[in-house]
């Protein structure tokens, strides 16, 4: 999309509409939406080029709450009509807001596609593993055995990592943060505008009244350093709150383990550096299986690579098309191929 | 030597159906007749039948793939009822179709098929070449695959590829027995294989010796003529309604100086229109064919959104799967055009064949009061101006609106005058400029829609979506008396597009007994069939409807001037229902659910059988109470 030095510079009240944002006191949202409009209002793009595209869920109010222009639609529809707006007007920086059931449950299928076909878009994944705008039924990112209203047995369906699912997909931009770390995510969200083409962040996002404390391993002060691993491009997979713990590949398995620094001769060369653009999906893939209780949990931009996006090679044979078959003529074109003439009689 | 002199015989109008496997290349030899045809400058119409599979076994009934074409001297507008002329390339094909065939009908049959095997896979007892079961038919008894062998001796091709020209070789014939050129087709297997020599030479030799084969042979003494037509003077070609509906929506970006983009997933009979829209991305059109029928409508949604001219197109499956995203339009009042090719049945149905019921799934099949524009199509060239229909009326009211296509329509052909651009209505649009006075769900006074605020646009930032507005500020709002108004608001707006369109007109005497209304493609069967019920001395005249949602303004009137309103549709009542309830008129159905068009007969059948009922009812009437 078009950065204009001319715009006059915009800040986070420049985002603000004037819609009363709606969202149970103390929700991790109000951190996600006010971090969102810090990190537009820095980036230099006029205000009319922002479009907020949402599916059904509390995550998908956000543009309602901001002075961009927004569309509020349908449940799990977001990324495909989003994908509309972008293939249609590249121009514009597209922004889709979802949830854990509205992305990955419903939405499911248009979520692959778009990550697949890297469309240009900034997709912000609330992942707080619970149905919240429905009132607490258990989503596709709910752990095993989840007693919630809908599975008062505990859930039988086996919860699924958003993000593998990106992985999957061949996703170029893949990050996660949390709703409790506002400067990370503000990071994360800016260099997901700046990415050409499918930026998908998973942002852990706390539902106060239904999922309290879901992620509380990362968001709790006491315990993050020991839980959390802050990934950091060409630095090695560091944590703890001693900064001596590290992940290397097992010598035997192959696979990752948690070694610490100092023990058994290990030192910071043996531990794996964190590389964002790695073409192969192999080691993003593995980082992103890593969970506690074996494993910290990685935070931060896992995989960035560039790749042509969607709606480049839609125009792109746009191009294409006029330079092989000519200016459209559309007599012409009515015409077709064998065509005969009737004269009056 | 001297070709002797064979007989020819004037004819008005012939029906020719070519009938054989799904492998043969029926619908290949049906496109050529039909292109040499139409060149040859016969009026004609023509009716693609073919099964689902792609292949399906070899000499099966359920494999018969049809080709039917009517072409004439005169105007005329439907496929024919029934061949006068029938080319069955095995058992199967001969066993499916001769029901059909007129009485004393041009019977050929490609002999070399019917061996036991084949025999047995149609279910004959007997050989019916052999049993004189087609003794009432002028029965042609050809060797085709033999001849066609023969012909092509020493071409250096396998057996098999040798046999696979034998549907040119009969087409060939056909050309001959019916005064055909050759040279159309002569020149599209030069361009379909050019990448292979050997195919052109041998493709080319088999048609050629099956005209020859018909000319210099004894066997066949007579040949026929059918006189040019007197169509309107001007430049033509040959179309279908596929064809005719995606030039119809290049033409209408054209006209509205704004690009299309078309979102698709690919279904039966719709595929065409993406096959054909994928070509012209030359014109600024962009297709693409999404993840399913979801989506497809949701992308196209999102172009219009952002100031484009959004267009999905399915058939009735995958319709249903759009219509929460056709709400979401209708609730954002964004322009949305969604083709529907109508095919058979309910769920998967019947996909390659023709029905017209999905006009109440059209109406009313979305949550609640869901008001949309529809309208439809007569015939395959009307699809281009009905096109232009849609999109003019989608931009203008700010609205989604149905395009009502069929199975038939799709893939039928005729000769189509071809519009000069030049003379084709601009579609005017306006987006609200930064600085002009603007809310989201203000409204024009004359139109009642909204404006079409674009993003990039600054100063107009705004947010919608699928909850209720608030009536000028699009706000979300939740208030009782404002969803009231909104939803008459949404109504009004439809129902006011009536003033916007031309008034219904009639076919036959302004006011009478019968009048027969319908929609469209059944309007080439409705429109031969009043003319015949007419020189039948019947009092009848007809109504075609190309809009369904609003009706035309004058319809309640023109319902009132006639004693008996009949409704011939492939469906089980579904105009009629409409009619019933909005005009308060006993409208009764001729209804027709098999999977193909009316044929003319059927609908003149249906008009005496449902007016004689009437006359019966009243004289017994008459007899119960006597005055």
């Amino acid at each position: 999309m078009a950065e204009t030095s001319s715009t006059p510079k915009l800040s986070r009240k420049d985002f603000i509409s004037d819609q009363d944002v709606r969202w149970c006191p103390g929700c991790g949202d109000y951190a996600i939406l006010s971090v969102t409009q810090k990190v537009l209002g820095d980036l230099n793009i006029p205000r009319e080029k922002y479009v907020f595209v949402s599916g059904i869920g509390c995550s998908s109010r956000m543009p309602y709450y901001m002075n961009t222009y927004g569309f509020h639609t349908i449940h799990g529809r977001a990324p495909a009509i989003a994908t509309g707006i972008k293939a249609y007007n590249p121009d514009l920086s597209v922004w889709v807001a979802t949830g854990d059931g509205d992305g990955l449950s419903i939405g499911g299928n248009h979520l692959l596609h778009t990550l697949r076909r890297n469309v240009d878009l900034k997709i912000l994944l609330f992942n707080n593993r619970i149905y919240g705008l429905t009132k607490g039924q258990y989503s596709p990112t709910s752990e095993l055995g989840k007693k919630t209203k809908s599975s008062p047995y505990g859930t039988i369906d086996y919860p699924l990592n958003p993000l593998c699912f990106a992985f999957g997909a061949e996703a170029t931009f893949v990050a996660r943060t949390v709703d409790t770390d506002t400067q990370h995510m503000a990071k994360v969200l800016e260099r997901a505008a700046r990415h050409k083409g499918t930026a998908f962040i998973e942002i852990f996002q706390n539902c106060v009244i239904f999922n309290d404390n879901a992620f509380q391993e990362v968001t709790d002060r006491e315990s993050r350093w020991d839980k959390g691993l802050y990934l950091e491009h060409g630095k090695p997979l560091i944590f703890g709150k001693e900064k001596n713990k590290g992940i290397r590949l097992s010598p035997k398995t192959f696979l990752p383990e948690v070694v610490t620094l100092g023990q058994d001769g290990v030192i910071e060369g043996d531990l794996l550096v964190h590389d964002e653009n790695r073409e192969d999906t192999g080691y993003a893939f593995m980082l992103s299986r890593m969970m506690p209780p074996h494993f910290p949990v990685p935070i931060g931009i896992f995989r960035s690579i560039e790749r042509p996006t969607y709606d480049s090679l839609l125009s792109e044979q746009e191009t294409l098309a006029l330079k092989n078959q000519g200016k459209a003529d559309i007599q012409k074109l009515l015409n077709g191929t064998e065509t005969w003439k009737v004269s009056s009689l | 030597m001297t070709t002797p002199k064979k007989q020819i015989e004037e004819r008005r109008d012939v029906v020719i159906r070519f009938a054989g496997d799904s492998g043969d290349g029926m619908q290949l030899t049906g496109m050529q007749f039909t292109t040499a045809t139409a060149i040859f400058g016969n009026d004609l119409a023509t009716l693609p039948d073919y099964p689902a599979e792609i292949r399906a076994p070899a000499g099966s009934l359920a494999g018969v793939s049809g080709f039917q074409i009517n072409f004439s001297s005169r105007d005329i507008r439907t496929p024919g009822d029934c061949p006068n002329v029938l080319v069955a390339m095995n058992p199967a094909a001969l066993k499916t179709n001769l029901d059909d065939l007129e009485e004393g009908g041009i019977l050929i049959t490609n002999t070399d098929a019917f061996i036991t095997q084949n025999l047995k896979k149609a279910g004959y007892g007997t050989n019916p070449i052999e049993d004189g079961s087609l003794a009432k038919y002028e029965h042609y008894q050809l060797p085709i695959t033999t001849l066609n062998a023969k012909a092509l001796e020493g071409v250096g091709l396998t057996k098999k590829e040798i046999d696979r020209c034998r549907n040119f070789y009969a087409l060939g014939l056909m050309f001959w027995l019916f005064d055909r050129p050759m040279e159309v087709t002569l020149r599209w297997i030069e361009e379909k294989f050019k990448k292979n020599p050997e195919l052109v030479k041998a493709n080319q030799m088999a048609l050629k010796a099956g005209y020859y084969f018909g000319e210099t042979t004894e066997v066949i003494k007579k040949h026929y003529r059918v006189q040019k037509a007197a169509l309107a003077p001007g430049l033509y070609r040959n179309i279908t309604g596929n064809e005719a509906t995606a030039l119809g929506f290049v033409a209408a970006s054209v006209l509205a100086n704004k690009p299309l983009l078309y979102a698709s997933y690919p279904i039966t009979p719709a595929s065409d229109i993406l096959h054909e829209l994928s070509k012209h991305k030359n014109f600024g059109v962009k297709t693409i064919q999404a993840e399913d029928e979801i989506a497809a409508a949701g992308i196209a949604l999102g172009t219009s959104f952002t100031g484009g001219l959004g267009l999905t197109g399915t058939s009735g499956p995958g319709l249903a799967l759009k219509s929460e995203t056709i709400n979401l339009a209708v609730m954002a009042e964004l322009p949305l055009v969604i083709i529907d090719v109508q095919r058979g049945g309910p769920s998967t149905g019947l996909p390659t064949k023709t029905e017209q019921a999905d006009l109440l799934q059209s109406l009313f099949g979305r949550n609640s009061e869901s008001p949309l524009p529809v309208i439809a199509p007569a015939t395959p060239g009307e699809c281009f101006q009905m096109a232009i229909e849609a999109i003019r009326i989608a931009v203008k009211y700010m609205t989604p609106v149905l395009f009502l296509s069929d199975g038939y329509l799709a893939n039928s052909s005729e000769p189509w005058l071809i519009p000069d651009f030049q003379k084709l209505q601009k579609i005017e649009i306006h987006h609200p400029k930064t600085g002009d006075a603007f809310q989201p769900y203000m409204r024009d006074e004359k139109t009642l829609s909204r404006p079409w605020a674009i993003p990039g646009t600054a100063g107009l930032e705004h947010r919608i979506g699928g909850l209720e507005k608030e009536n000028i500020t699009g706000n979300v709002c939740y208030d009782p008396d404002n969803h009231e108004r909104m939803v008459h608001l949404r109504a009004n707006k439809i129902a006011g597009i009536a003033n916007d369109i031309p008034p219904a007109t009639l076919l036959g005497d302004q006011e009478g007994d019968i009048l027969l209304v319908g929609w469209g493609g059944t309007c080439g069967a409705i429109t031969s069939a009043v003319e015949e019920l007419r020189q039948q001395g019947v009092s009848v005249s007809s109504v075609h409807l190309r809009y369904l949602n609003p009706f035309p303004r004058n319809l309640g009137e023109i319902l009132s001037r006639f004693d008996t309103i009949l409704v011939p549709e492939l469906n089980l009542g579904q105009l009629t229902l409409l009619l019933r309830a909005k005009y308060l008129v006993d409208a009764k159905v001729i209804s027709k659910m098999q999977g193909q068009p009316f044929t003319i007969k059927e609908i003149v059948d249906g008009v005496k059988r449902l007016t004689l009922k009437k006359e019966v009812r009243q004289w017994q009437k008459q007899a119960a109470h006597p005055s």
